[in-house]
């Protein structure tokens, strides 16, 4: 018990530095490596809770594909003009500003107000189990038969949708 | 399962010991005399031209915008696959619809040209009515390849 | 076992597997030079030692002694920072390879492999999709045309063929209903190596392994006639020797998978049938899985020294047009082979 909490608090300091320094850097490809090292000390998170598909799902998806498209991103328009952009209109800051807050405000209205649901220790023993993949395989056949494939519809639907949209703008 | 991640996450920080050893270690020995010309970035012998960092084609943030959903099939399609012995017909069907959404998207791709790493279209040097000015972006857009 | 003990021997192994990796790769620079020398029928490094078996000692010292460049317009931090991804990362995957049996030696039982994590394979899909940034940042924070192209291409092809190379590895799990390293090697007992049972995820994952390690015919983020050293090209001293090594631990561990998922591990078919003690059977296994390994070792060594490079839109076809494809097919291969025979 004592080592889950020692792990949870590194990983947690790491999440919360490394959010922090992403925010504030200047350089957007730094802003983005520290992205990385949120969504990997995430992904320790995960781990500590036994969720370990989503842990490593978190780190090739997030941190592997879509940081690198951020980064490709990042590469592809140039930095500068986006700094220029801001500086001639400095009022787009407030909406940044605003959408933190409202974030923020969720957050705490969750932690604050939201009750933690009965037997909550039971749940922990049998989540243990629960987070492994091959659990998580024979819940798709079991319960999830229909999402799974609503997944696969959704990401037909996207790979379509994001490729007319990309063309769209760079044609 | 926590002492095994554990041997992992050990693994990794003596991984990350010796790489900071092999990388600093030589710090002590070696010379350290910079002048301005070996500072300046290579180019053929060259003074540098413009920025180093230049526009490159497209097609590189189409390729990774693909890739970005075919990795989230990969990773759906690993649970499918480690219970699939135990499920039968089931599981067969299931797994045959997603793939054959998995191939649909892929055929769009495919079909719409997506899949394909066009070669620079070289401008036969021939003064028409087209737009110059489109012509020049063309250019510029090619450079990654 | 007390939980010292399992520290102790835990320790024991990690430090013995990095340094014999150290060791590995750096000979690895060595039999490449040899065997690109055999290929070309000319003598190689023989200089150094006997037979110029020290010749990597003396690259390392030469590099050590290099002075460090970074260039002015180079951002200092991510230009330090790339070589250590690149080089980490190759060297953390090696954690979850099994390269034995259990072994019982001075009263323990000893798994041999430094962790037997039970989503082995999807950890190693993990850290190989981290590897692209070691390349990328490299090319982006040199502040140089051809490290920045050469970073790019080398990123876009690295992701490209990480599709196929996952599609593949489905089509093993498939197979093993596990995602433990040892599961794997234990599914392909007797001659149901996986190789065997399928040869087009064989072919995928083989082809797929060379681009993920940039490889020739795939090594077009160096392609030396036209981005001249492409995204290493503003390295010098301990920084381009952590990308060199980097490259050649990659192969060691690309190696390390194809054998784990596709050539039995570690198993020697039928050896139980002998009847020999249980250590010899050990060592035996061992030595097969080393054997296995050198053997796919001389196969990237040998392509490299035989093959001409691929065009970049030749590469990129190849990896979406056919590689994917085929393990989409692979896929379905498997699937119905359990579905009729139930393997």
């Amino acid at each position: 018990m004592t080592l889950e909490i020692v792990l949870f608090v590194i990983f947690a300091l790491v999440c919360l530095v490394s959010g922090i320094l992403m925010v504030t850097r200047v350089n957007p490809v730094i802003s983005a490596l520290f992205l990385v090292v949120n969504f990997g000390s995430l992904a320790g998170l995960y781990l500590t809770l036994n969720a370990q598909f989503i842990a490593v799902a978190q780190v090739i998806i997030y941190a592997g594909a879509i940081m690198v498209f951020f980064l490709f991103v990042i590469m592809l328009i140039n930095p500068e003009h986006e700094k220029r952009f801001l500086e001639y209109k400095p009022q787009l800051k407030i909406f940044a500003v605003a959408i933190a807050v409202l974030v923020f405000l969720q957050i705490a209205y969750i932690i604050l107000f939201s009750k933690p649901s009965e037997g909550v220790s039971r749940e922990v023993a049998a989540s243990v189990k629960a987070g492994t993949i091959e659990q998580i395989g024979r819940e798709l056949f079991t319960k999830y038969v229909l999402p799974f494939e609503a997944v696969g519809y959704l990401l037909l639907s996207a790979a379509i949708g994001a490729l007319v949209l990309a063309k769209k703008k760079f044609k | 399962m926590l002492t095994e991640f554990g041997k992992v996450f050990a693994f990794i920080l003596t991984a990350v010991m010796f790489v900071l050893i092999a990388v600093f270690a030589a710090k002590l020995i070696r010379p350290a005399r910079p002048t301005k010309e070996k500072l300046t970035t290579y180019e053929c012998g060259e003074n540098p031209e413009g920025s180093p960092w230049v526009k490159f084609n497209i097609r590189f943030y189409v390729v990774a915008l693909i890739f970005l959903i075919f990795d989230v099939e990969v990773v759906m399609l690993i649970p499918w696959a480690l219970v699939y012995q135990d499920s039968g017909m089931l599981g067969f069907l299931v797994g045959a619809i997603f793939l054959i959404l998995l191939g649909l998207g892929m055929a769009y791709e495919w079909r719409k040209g997506d899949l394909e790493w066009a070669r620079p279209k070289i401008t036969p040097l021939v003064l028409t009515k087209t737009e110059p000015p489109e012509e020049k972006q063309e250019k510029e857009l090619n450079l990654g390849e | 076992m007390g939980i010292g003990e399992i520290i102790l021997i835990s320790l024991v192994k990690i430090l013995l597997i990095i340094s014999l990796l150290f060791l590995t790769v750096s000979y690895l620079t060595y039999f490449e030079r040899k065997i690109s020398a055999w290929v070309q029928n000319r003598i190689g490094p023989n200089r150094v030692g006997w037979k110029g078996l020290l010749q990597p000692f003396a690259d390392v010292f030469k590099l050590m002694l290099k002075e460090d460049i970074v260039p002015e317009k180079a951002d200092r931090i991510i230009h330090l920072l790339a070589p250590m991804i690149a080089l980490f990362v190759a060297f953390s995957t090696f954690a979850v390879i099994p390269f034995g049996p259990e072994v019982h030696l001075f009263g323990y039982d000893i798994p041999l492999v430094v962790a037997d994590v039970n989503m082995g394979v999807l950890f190693v899909l993990a850290l190989t999709s981290l590897s692209v940034y070691g390349l990328t940042l490299a090319g982006w924070s040199s502040g140089s045309k051809y490290s920045l192209l050469g970073g790019i291409r080398s990123s876009a092809q690295m992701i490209s063929y990480e599709i196929s190379m996952g599609f593949s590895i489905g089509g093993v799990l498939l197979l093993s209903e596990s995602l433990r390293p040892i599961a794997i090697v234990e599914s392909q007992s007797g001659w149901m190596w996986n190789a065997i049972v399928q040869p087009i995820g064989f072919i995928t994952f083989l082809v797929s392994a060379f681009a993920e390690t940039n490889r020739l015919p795939f090594d077009l983020p160096e392609a030396e006639p036209e981005l001249v050293g492409g995204f290493h090209t503003e390295y010098s001293s301990m920084k381009f020797a952590a990308f060199f090594l980097s490259e050649y631990a990659n192969m060691i561990i690309a190696s390390g998978l194809i054998v784990t998922l596709y050539l039995g591990g570690w198993q020697i078919p039928y050896i139980d049938l002998l009847g020999l003690p249980s250590g010899l059977v050990a060592l035996l296994q061992v030595g097969a899985f080393i054997f296995k390994l050198v053997a796919i070792l001389f196969f990237f060594l040998w392509v490299r020294w035989s093959l001409p490079r691929f065009r970049y839109d030749q590469l990129m076809n190849l990896g979406w047009k056919v590689m994917f494809p085929l393990s989409l097919i692979n896929i379905i291969w498997v699937a119905l082979l359990i579905m009729i025979f139930g393997l």
